[in-house]
């Protein structure tokens, strides 16, 4: 048997393919922080990557030691130096030398670490498939944590970064985010401030919460008995109910956005928060009701009877029994429908004509407009959007559990 | 004895039960009154208003505007003048009914003749106008003389001004229908491109949500340092505020100056120049000698809509993941199933239903989708979707009517998917 045999070749490619994204992104990375015209030397990224591939993986696994894998780092920093003209990052080394020389070292320091984890426990030998598509997978799967990673994370970084620019700086070099901390916090945050003092954020962000909290507490106070009725008591049409409750949550908004504005607006309730108040709660309500009836009927119903026997009204039961036990999914319901009410736009903004009673999302269309500086425009985004992260991924294990026990929406 | 005096079991619901009915009913009351009037009675009222010539414009009620003037000249003692009440109706589209109109004559004037349809109690005068039809205009006359007393003291005859009473016609529920919405709705010369984008939207989007969630729950299911990490970043594009990341989005694919992605791509010798990605309808794209019409706008919406929601799917799938049996995996180890086949042959099948439910549910909540698009480009190149159009007709053109129409149509597209979905999908889950 050779000592060489497929799963070398493969670690060949792969140390080449590694080579070409840490070399990509680490440049664009160093590009973004620094404003400097960095340009990512692929081509010599990938042949160092599969040189230091051939240097680290043509040791069994075992014997790829910590001074094995900074032979291979520094391979890969040679071959990479050489390969593209002295110029690692595309600029030459006489500018930044220091700064070049450390995002340097990071990309071969990552390349090592993901051919070596790629790699691991596999020596250059021959394999059968099983370990080749192990292998094969490895590389997927390390591929698509940084694909996924980036695409989710650019909009938000760039949305945060510009918020911090100005539009001069904006517009001269869009890729340039790197942060001027020398110029002290209130010219760092100056968009924020200018959002709270000049632009009425402050009443916006009262409005969401007030309407979000409200209708948080309408929903609950009218799905919790609701669902209660539905998983507990008999009723002629409880299992038409239970099913089809859910099918209100499939009614476009935009369907029921015309006869609303124009019901609304001869009753006069157009252009009011109470109007909000009323919309959001009718369209969460069904799909809290549904969640918490899932839930509901998981709890024994030994314990409602108990309280039954000893003299407890149904109501008293929901409230005293029921209620307590089902506190995680009310929280996580309460999250959900904070959630949905925080960020919806399509009522806020045909609804709400009056600047004092604008929520944030209103407040931010207002902002989307040519004489409003970009960094304003992101400043809002994001006001709006840290709120509502903060408190989902506080809570998260609690939501994704109550989200998935009963089935939810979009 | 014969059977038919047997004992029977009790018909109906017994006492218990009926209070056990009355108390769920009870219970239910609040909900079912708030999706009747906030859901289900728009619903009708939606239908209703697509058959009804309605503009935004009508939404203001109609009301009676006067202009009241003395005519004439009142200098001496016995000098006639007219009081004329110009009286019109504010709208040329909706009639007014039971005009009534009030007003007090200056007492120093002698009054020497009113208008047929008015009387007069003393100085007060009042007028029974009857109806008004849409626009019309009428002059109403009060001939008076001047006395002496009017003479020392002028007063100015508006200082008392006239007060009506009237029923304006509500133009939502009048009994004026028209098929004109439905007519406008379908001869529109881009009705089917409006469809076609719409289920190219729904489609692309939900299957690639769906797969990219399917990926993304592969990810999430291994153990790694720093996992729970990126599950909450993961889940952020579908928690985030949908204003706040759409324009987010637009500015990162701004084709002028500042515009991060074009910056990016020409940094990197990747485009020759600036890529409108959302003004952009069509690109040619040649392959293989052939030349395909690439719709990019519409497609990079597509993009937003899977980047979007692919964290949904992601959560459900990994939900179900993590419940199924390890015991399952450990026998298809030992018979050496290779990892892609253990995937293939025994995570998929457990994990079709929760997929199935996933599609039905995204496929619809996509084709109701109206935000994204709508922050993202308003409509624009070739991305008018159904929904978009309902708003581009009722609040754009101002076409309340026509809005309705396209509303309906909508609903009606999603009853008929809603049938189908029902009639075909698995009977557990969800």
């Amino acid at each position: 048997m050779s000592r060489f045999g497929n799963i070398f070749y493969l670690c060949l490619l792969f140390g080449a393919l590694w080579g070409a994204i840490a070399t990509l992104l680490i440049t664009l990375l160093a590009l973004f922080i620094s404003g400097e015209p960095f340009q990512p030397q692929i081509t010599a990224g990938a042949i160092a990557g599969l040189i230091t591939a051939a240097v680290l993986t043509g040791f069994r696994s075992e014997r790829r030691t910590v001074g094995i894998r900074l032979l291979a780092g520094l391979a890969f920093i040679l071959v990479l130096t050489v390969g593209s003209g002295a110029t690692p990052m595309g600029l030459g080394l006489s500018t930044y030398s220091i700064g070049q020389l450390i995002f340097t070292a990071i990309i071969a320091f990552l390349v090592v670490q993901a051919i070596h984890l790629n790699a691991i426990g596999f020596g250059p030998c021959r394999e059968r498939r099983y370990n080749v598509e192990v292998i094969c997978l490895r590389f997927i799967k390390g591929f698509g944590i940084v694909a996924f990673t980036i695409a989710v994370a650019l909009p938000f970084f760039v949305m945060v970064m510009m918020s911090l620019k100005n539009q001069q700086l904006l517009l001269s070099n869009p890729l340039d985010f790197s942060i001027d901390f020398s110029q002290g916090f209130s010219a760092l945050f100056r968009s924020y401030i200018e959002l709270f003092s000049q632009y009425h954020f402050g009443s916006y962000l009262m409005n969401s919460a007030m309407v979000s909290v409200v209708t948080v507490l309408i929903t609950l106070f009218f799905a919790v008995p609701g669902a209660y009725a539905v998983a507990r008591l008999k009723f002629p049409g409880q299992n038409f109910l239970s099913r089809s409750i859910l099918l209100i949550y499939m009614v476009p908004m935009i369907v029921l956005v015309i006869p609303l504005y124009a019901i609304f607006s001869q009753l006069g309730m157009r252009n009011t928060l109470w109007g909000l108040m009323l919309v959001y709660p009718a369209t969460t309500i069904p799909v809290a009701l549904y969640m918490l009836q899932g839930y509901f009927r998981g709890i024994p119903a030994e314990l409602e009877e108990a309280g039954l026997m000893d003299g407890l009204s149904r109501l008293n039961v929901i409230r005293k029994i029921t209620m307590p036990l089902a506190l995680p999914a009310m929280a996580s319901v309460a999250l959900y429908v904070f959630m949905i009410a925080w960020n919806e736009f399509l009522f806020a903004f045909m609804f709400l004509d009056n600047v004092d009673l604008y929520t944030l999302s209103r407040g931010i269309a207002e902002l989307n407009s040519s004489e409003v500086p970009r960094q304003h425009l992101m400043a809002g985004a994001v006001i709006a959007t840290v709120p509502v992260l903060a408190l989902f991924l506080w809570f998260e294990r609690f939501l994704v559990a109550g989200l998935t026990a009963g089935s939810v929406k979009g | 004895m014969s059977l038919d005096n047997a004992p029977k079991p009790p018909k109906g619901l017994g006492p218990l039960a009926k209070r056990e009915m009355r108390f769920a009913y009870m219970l239910l009351l609040p909900t079912f009154l708030i999706v009747l009037s906030v859901v289900l009675f728009p619903l009708v009222a939606n239908v209703w208003i697509s058959f009804k010539p309605v503009t935004l414009g009508d939404l203001r009620a109609p009301s009676i505007l006067v202009n009241e003037r003395l005519m004439g000249d009142l200098e001496a003692v016995g000098d006639e003048a007219d009081i004329r009440y110009r009286i019109r109706n504010s709208s040329r589209q909706s009639d007014i009914a039971d005009v009534f109109m009030t007003d007090t004559l200056p007492a120093s004037l002698d009054i020497l003749s009113i208008d047929e349809h008015c009387t007069l109690d003393g100085a007060a005068l009042a007028c029974d106008l009857g109806d008004y039809e849409a626009g019309k205009r009428e002059d109403i006359i009060v001939h008076v003389a001047a006395t002496q007393a009017f003479l020392d003291e002028p007063i100015n005859v508006k200082d008392t001004e006239s007060a009506f009473e009237f029923e304006p016609e509500n133009i939502l529920t009048n009994d004026d229908f028209t098929l004109e919405n439905f007519r406008k709705v379908f001869n529109a010369s881009d009705f089917w491109q409006v469809l076609w984008a719409s289920l190219y939207y729904t489609i692309a989007g939900t299957v690639g949500a769906l797969v990219m969630g399917l990926f993304a729950a592969q990810l999430m299911n291994m153990t790694f340092r720093g996992r729970s990490f990126l599950r909450g970043l993961y889940l952020s594009p579908y928690v985030a505020p949908v204003i706040a990341v759409a324009l987010a989005w637009v500015l990162l694919l701004d084709p002028g100056p500042g515009g991060t992605l074009n910056a990016l791509l020409l940094q990197l010798g990747v485009i020759d120049g600036p890529i409108s990605f959302l003004g952009q309808r069509v690109a040619e794209i040649n392959f293989l000698g052939l030349t395909f019409d690439f719709p990019v706008a519409l497609t990079v919406v597509i993009i937003f809509e899977i980047w979007r929601y692919f964290p949904l799917a992601m959560l459900f799938i990994l939900a179900r993941m993590q419940s199924m049996s390890t015991d399952i995996y450990e026998a298809a180890e030992i018979d050496g199933a290779t990892p892609i086949q253990q995937f293939r042959f025994i995570s998929l099948p457990q994990l079709m239903g929760i997929m199935a439910v996933l599609f039905l549910l995204r496929f619809i909540w996509t084709f109701n989708k109206f935000d994204d698009i709508f922050l993202l480009t308003g409509g624009a190149a070739g991305t008018r979707t159904l929904t978009v159009n309902v708003y581009e007709q009722a609040f754009a053109v101002s076409n309340l009517g026509a809005g309705a129409a396209v509303a309906v149509v909508v609903f009606l597209i999603l009853l008929f998917f809603s049938v189908i979905f029902f009639k075909f999908s698995p009977e557990d889950d969800a």
